[in-house]
């Protein structure tokens, strides 16, 4: 009788997840029907589901006006380049305050965390005249130091709470061997945080891939990512709805296959210590 | 032979000193218009050897990108897509170039006089139109028809109530009138605000006082939301061009009044369902004198400063010359140039047999920035309001009228809103 009512449960709470699942997921879908769409189906009332003529014809008309590769690589450079540096910094930072700890340490990761609460645009002017000072506006260094200093706070924080996981016993026992510090942190703790590092990196890929804030307002024509790429195909006086989920479409591609393969990494990562 | 190598190398050296080719970068939005300009783009280097480069941009992010960089003198941009509304203010802040130096073969007479005003600051023009638009009515011919009216070439408010209440037919989903209620000062502004010119209203007297406790515009705001409840589609508080435009193309409203340039689509067969029954009229009055139409430019202006300056000029002046509207016309047919910026092209009978034109120009003939109401003004603007602060307190007074349409308010509720937040905002500019 028991188990009935387990597997009962089990088979709600199946169904309750794909529901929510389905929920989440369905604006994506609905982007990817639409950019196989004519423009006219596209805004169509009511909406046309899956029942129509499928065409390629808007990625076509995408392809032909932009430069998709160039949009690619600028945001493949620009998430890779701010997320490797970003760990880089974080992984020091991180280990000094989960394995040293200061009476400052919680202050300093609350004060990290405020940096996120300032609106962006609080300091585009400034951000903005530096770079024309620097002359880097438009170029991908100057994207890959920016996005990796605002993601900066979230990949120390990841990174912090899984390493406070790790027994500190082991770094010490490893201490004891005569490892040096570089050591320690390079082949003991590294390789045993290795599931929290990935999905930090993994969920720091795709925040970055996403940013669409500074990467539209610090570039131009040559370092523009595929943010600027979706922008290009909004328009407030016309309906190009089918050309801009095309593009919007190109512009997730990447990333949703991504985050696909590696989801149980992404999974396990998030959800390390959180049963302890 | 020496005289012929001679003659060949002086020759090299003079093509290589000729051809120096720079690269432009142009910031534009993604309107019908100036994608077509963009796929015409080979014709321009094949004409001078520079190159184009261009970063297209939503309408709004533009603003705030091309403002940034104009601003802070950050030099990214060799030229800039610019409306009516920026360029008198930036010309003001001496941040564009003069465009006083055009060639004779140029015609800058041929320019609309309405769109150079606009466009200018001082009697000198900053930037150059690249199409012009203002606003009209669209209806269903067989709706109206069907409502036993006919659409005069110049109605009135009244008229278009009671057309508006016989076209509606809410069981099949179609509505007498749509119209925008979408918040913005570039949405339902203006729309309003082009309206309450009909109506002898105004954003402001002569000492800079705000004048939504006027009867003016009580009466506009009255009208507008009793119109649309009645006769509106559902929702309309969310509808912008975009949304109002999908509408109309499926056949759900019996009249639109909206931008010119939704003409081509609203007639366009392979997005319309309704282009073979669409015809278009003034935007009407209320017998005062003024229609409830306005007047926009998108225009092509070059930031002071740009290392391309020559470039620049050579792209705007081939962008906005008679013969790129020839080149349109070639590959895209006349019905897709871009329409309202020079005389010329009304005269071209090819342009007049297209069915929107006429009514076009006689709308963009009708507004007038500098005398936009019936009462005198201390700004200049149809639909807007020239000065720096206006997109910022206009869009909110659009989201109390927005909410007045949706019910969330009353009418006087709103205007006592926007009253209260226009005044707090030009004080605080120092008016």
């Amino acid at each position: 009788m028991a188990r009935q009512v387990t597997s009962k449960r089990k088979a709600l709470n199946t169904v309750l997840a794909w529901g929510i699942g389905l929920l989440i997921f369905f604006p994506i879908l609905w982007t990817i029907l639409t950019s196989f769409k004519t423009e006219a189906q596209a805004i169509n009332d009511p909406p046309i589901f899956l029942f129509f003529d499928w065409t390629l014809e808007n990625y076509q008309v995408v392809q032909e006006r932009s430069n998709y590769g160039r949009f690619l690589w600028n945001s493949v450079i620009i998430a890779g380049g701010s997320t490797l540096l970003g760990t880089a910094i974080a992984i020091p930072a991180a280990w000094s305050m989960a394995f040293v700890p200061s009476k400052r340490t919680k202050d300093i990761l609350l004060w990290m965390l405020s940096t996120k609460m300032l609106p962006a645009v609080g300091v585009l002017y400034p951000i903005y005249l530096l770079f024309i000072r620097m002359g880097i506006l438009d170029t991908r260094v100057g994207l890959v130091v920016v996005i990796m200093l605002i993601n900066l706070p979230i990949i120390i924080w990841m990174l912090y709470t899984y390493f406070k996981e790790i027994p500190g016993e082991i770094l010490e026992a490893a201490r004891m061997d005569g490892a040096s510090l570089k050591e320690e942190v390079l082949y003991v703790l590294t390789p045993m945080a290795v599931p929290g590092i990935a999905s930090t990196i993994l969920l720091n890929i795709i925040l970055a891939w996403n940013e669409a804030f500074w990467t539209l307002n610090l570039t131009a024509a040559k370092a523009a990512p595929l943010t600027s790429f979706i922008a290009s195909y909004s328009s407030p006086e016309g309906l190009f709805y089918a050309k801009l989920s095309a593009a919007s479409t190109m512009a997730i591609a990447p990333i949703l296959i991504l985050g696909w393969f590696s989801q149980k990494q992404l999974v396990r990562g998030l959800t390390f210590g959180a049963v302890k | 032979m020496n005289n012929a190598l001679r003659a060949a190398t002086a020759l090299t050296l003079i093509a290589a000193g000729g051809a120096y080719a720079d690269t432009i970068t142009i910031a534009t939005v993604n309107n019908g218009d100036m994608v077509r300009m963009q796929g015409l783009t080979e014709d321009f280097t094949k004409k001078t050897g520079h190159t184009v480069e261009w970063v297209t941009l939503e309408e709004n992010v533009l603003r705030q990108r091309v403002t940034t960089d104009i601003s802070t003198n950050g030099g990214q941009f060799d030229i800039m897509t610019i409306g009516m509304y920026e360029t008198p203010i930036w010309a003001q802040n001496g941040w564009l170039v003069e465009l006083d130096d055009l060639p004779e073969s140029y015609d800058v007479d041929d320019i609309l006089p309405a769109m150079r005003g606009g466009l200018s600051y001082d009697n000198t023009l900053y930037a150059a139109p690249f199409y012009g638009e203002s606003s009209m009515i669209m209806y269903r011919t067989d709706l109206m028809e069907k409502a036993g009216l006919e659409m005069p070439e110049s109605p009135s408010w009244d008229f278009i109530v009671d057309a508006a209440n016989k076209m509606t037919d809410k069981e099949n989903e179609i509505y007498g009138i749509c119209l925008r209620g979408k918040a913005g000062w570039g949405e339902n502004m203006a729309f309003l605000t082009a309206t309450s010119n009909a109506f002898g209203a105004r954003w402001f007297d002569e000492n800079w006082q705000a004048q939504f406790d006027t009867e003016e515009w009580a009466n506009t705001l009255n009208f507008y939301v009793d119109l649309m409840t009645e006769a509106g589609p559902p929702g309309a508080s969310n509808n912008g061009f975009n949304e109002n435009l999908s509408l109309f193309q499926q056949g759900k409203c019996g009249m639109w009044i909206d931008a010119t340039v939704a003409a081509s689509f609203v007639t366009n067969p392979d997005d319309s369902t309704v282009a073979d029954k669409v015809g278009f009229a003034l935007a009407p009055n209320t017998g005062l004198g003024k229609n409830s139409n306005w007047l926009w430019a998108w225009a092509l202006a070059i930031p002071a400063g740009t290392d391309n300056e020559d470039a620049a000029k050579q792209f705007i002046e081939w962008a906005t010359s008679k013969e790129y509207i020839e080149l349109v016309a070639e590959n895209e047919g006349w019905a897709n140039v871009p329409p309202g910026a020079r005389k010329s092209l009304y005269e071209n009978e090819n342009y007049q047999a297209v069915p929107f034109s006429d009514m076009t120009l006689k709308s963009i003939l009708s507004a007038d920035p500098l005398n936009p109401t019936v009462e005198s003004v201390p700004y200049v603007g149809v639909q807007f309001v020239a000065i720096p602060e206006f997109a910022g307190f206009a869009t909110e007074v659009g989201q109390e009228f927005s909410a007045a349409l949706a019910g969330q308010q009353t009418v006087e509720e709103a205007l006592e809103k926007a009253q209260a937040l226009t005044t707090d905002a030009m004080e605080a500019a120092g008016y």
